[in-house]
């Protein structure tokens, strides 16, 4: 069953500080994912990958086409909801974690991913939290702080977790392993791995073609607009 | 989707002379739902706070509040007395000067108390209980609650106001610009502050502010106005990261990043 799926999905920006520049970036998108699987955004760097995957998100707004993202056993077109519908999406379905951390200030890191957990008590989610960050190699003595001055590393395994903890049936990922060493991604690669096995739908961006090779079951490419029309 | 908005406006128009403050504003609300309204000074912005939480009519228009037993009045068709009956219970109002908010000759905990008071507490411990309990749910330590407010800093004053609008727990908080003149280590504390209140209390914000970055934190929607017109309205981080209109464009363009 399809988890997330495009139709003639496209987008242009519309810059109006330069000069009311167009830039075509997606032309009629067809995208599935099913849940199970994960699939990996391919293509030459400008081609459209990051703007494709923060438009599953509903992050960009889709230009035209259809956005369809199955929510509590219904298909919802994300083109055409409403903010609270989508605040909704988020909420149950569709978790993204992005390349960097937007740090929250004065608040611990155990705390920014505890409030992700979803349906679970407060302290059940810092147990979690905890749990997860002792996973991704996030010593003890730094759950307490804000992640402001942590270095790239950290704040993307925080963020990894923060995007995991939810267990949300749609997960994208982008970039998820860019600052991290070989042992942290092969942690990072098992917990997708697990993710999928468990049903979760994955859609992300990897560069690294070892953690893609490792995770992905099909690649989707995303060429140019020029090139594609 | 059932209507259940607790706050909705339509056709909302105001001059002042010759300028337009608001021009054919709609907005709505749901409860829990944080709204942020942006824009630079002179947009409307806080003309549109004013005249949602019934302290300034507009020349046309109306703003419908739903009570939580599903009647819906008119703000502006209300008496004096209903309107400020609502403001002591189902509402509350953060001003950016506290200053505005709090009597400066009461100690903090009376200026939290008197809250619960004019809601009819009459017990005098429990007051106290209440206020000390509020004042440490801002950070205020509790040998601080008979000390006045004029020896406490601006933070101080902003998270004793914020105790103050809280303790009667209202369901709908009109902030402008709460974080608005105070020092940046400040404000973080306060932003930190608001942001654990309102999702822990379910508390539905119509927020006033220039600070996209609090908007951001904040904020599940957000209204950019522009010259009285709400020029772009959506989802938070749609507005900021794919904004429409020339002006968002320009607003966003223009935040410096530290």
């Amino acid at each position: 069953m399809n988890a997330i799926q495009t139709h003639a999905l496209s987008k242009q920006f519309l810059l109006h500080l330069q000069g009311g520049v167009r830039i075509p970036v997606l032309h009629e998108v067809e995208f599935h994912a099913r849940f199970g699987e994960c699939v990996a955004l391919s293509g030459p760097s400008g081609a459209g990958k990051t703007t494709l995957l923060r438009s599953l998100y509903g992050n960009y707004r889709v230009g035209s086409g259809a956005l369809l993202v199955c929510h509590h056993g219904q298909m919802v077109d994300l083109a055409t909801a409403t903010p609270r519908e989508i605040v909704a999406v988020r909420r149950d379905t569709l978790g993204y974690v992005s390349q960097f951390l937007r740090v929250v200030p004065r608040v611990a890191a155990l705390d920014i991913v505890a409030e992700a957990a979803r349906n679970v008590p407060r302290e059940e989610a810092r147990d979690m939290a905890a749990a997860l960050l002792q996973r991704l190699n996030i010593a003890p003595r730094l759950h307490s702080l804000p992640p402001a001055t942590f270095s790239g590393g950290e704040q993307q395994r925080i963020n990894l977790a923060r995007g995991f903890i939810g267990g949300h049936p749609i997960l994208l990922l982008d970039e998820p392993t860019a600052s991290l060493d070989a042992e942290n991604r092969d942690i990072v690669i098992a917990m997708i791995r697990e993710a999928t096995a468990r049903g979760t739908a994955i859609v992300g961006i990897f560069h690294d073609a070892v953690v893609r090779e490792a995770v992905a079951n099909r690649v989707h490419i995303v060429l140019p607009h020029q090139e594609a029309a | 989707m059932t209507d259940d908005r607790m706050l909705s406006a339509s056709g909302l128009n105001l001059r002042f002379g010759t300028v337009p403050a608001l021009v054919d504003v709609a907005a709505e609300l749901w409860p829990g739902e944080v709204l942020a309204i942006v824009g630079e000074s002179g947009s409307g912005k806080t003309t549109l706070l004013n005249v949602l939480s019934g302290h300034m009519a507009p020349q046309s228009g109306q703003v419908l509040y739903r009570a939580p037993d599903g009647t819906e009045t008119d703000v502006h068709a209300m008496s004096a007395p209903m309107l400020r009956a609502l403001h002591r219970s189902d509402w509350g109002f953060v001003h950016q000067n506290p200053r505005d908010a709090l009597r400066m000759g009461v100690s903090a905990g009376g200026n939290v108390g008197e809250r619960l008071m004019a809601q009819g507490s009459r017990h005098y411990g429990d007051i106290r209980e209440a206020a000390i309990a509020w004042l440490a749910e801002v950070e205020i330590d509790a040998d601080r609650v008979d000390d006045l407010p004029r020896t406490f800093s601006g933070g101080m004053l902003q998270r004793l106001q914020i105790a103050r609008t809280l303790v009667t727990h209202p369901r709908l908080v009109f902030m402008d610009e709460p974080t608005g003149g105070l020092d940046v280590s400040v404000q973080a504390r306060l932003l930190d502050l608001i942001r654990g209140l309102v999702a822990r209390l379910g508390i539905a914000v119509v927020l006033v502010t220039h600070d996209l970055a609090v908007a951001r934190l904040l904020a599940h929607r957000v209204m950019v106005m522009q010259r009285g017109e709400v020029v772009e309205t959506g989802l938070t981080d749609q507005v900021l990261d794919d904004p429409q209109h020339p002006y968002t464009q320009l607003l966003v363009a223009s935040v410096l990043a530290a």
